[in-house]
């Protein structure tokens, strides 16, 4: 059910880790930081819905308030 | 079955982990929030089929809603703390884990007053007065 948030947060990280070190390699180090906090919060922003899905799950379940 | 679905993902949420550790440990953090999120929500309607069940026991036996209530609550209370505290363990931050923890504990005493002054109170009607 939840399995392509999972890939796709794998794969933002996956993507996130080879451009950094490609960047590296060229020397463009302040790039490797803007893809790294851009990946963060791309992924993120993916996590949230699913954050809301959860907690709104549990106040119902649980008739928390 | 829904439990070979939680380990095959689990499993591979573990192998993406251990790989996203080496080069970007903050979003390994973030991934396995998700999988703990994603694990959690399949498992969320059988969570509530059984707790509609036990609450319709409850009203059949006459048992007071506040009880049933209470003890849901801090069951809640209680899941969503230790949630929040293995995430940030999990994520290296184990001082906040203890700080969430120990949040959730005092919001757990705080909803248990209720119930304590209903124990009391059944406790003075038994005694001779």
């Amino acid at each position: 059910m939840g399995l392509d948030l999972i890939l796709r947060i794998a794969g933002v990280g996956i993507l996130v880790s080879v451009l950094c070190t490609i960047l590296k390699q060229q020397g463009k180090e302040e790039y490797s930081l803007l893809v790294a906090t851009a990946g963060i919060v791309v992924v993120f922003i993916m996590l949230l819905d699913h954050i809301e899905e959860l907690l709104s799950s549990v106040r119902t379940v649980f008739r928390l308030w | 079955m829904q439990i070979l679905q939680v380990i095959g993902l689990a499993i591979l949420g573990a192998v993406l982990l251990a790989f996203l550790r080496q080069t970007r440990s903050d979003l390994a953090v973030v991934l396995s929030a998700a999988l703990g999120i994603v694990i959690f929500l399949m498992v969320v309607s059988n969570l509530a089929y059984f707790v509609e069940v036990m609450s319709d026991l409850a009203a059949k036996a006459g048992v007071n809603r506040l009880y049933l209530d209470t003890v849901l609550r801090v069951i809640g209370v209680a899941y969503l703390a230790s949630f929040g505290g293995q995430v940030c363990r999990d994520a290296g931050e184990g001082a906040l884990a203890t700080k969430v923890e120990l949040a959730g504990k005092v919001l757990i005493l705080a909803m248990s007053v209720p119930l304590m002054f209903a124990l009391l109170d059944l406790v003075l009607r038994i005694l001779p007065s």
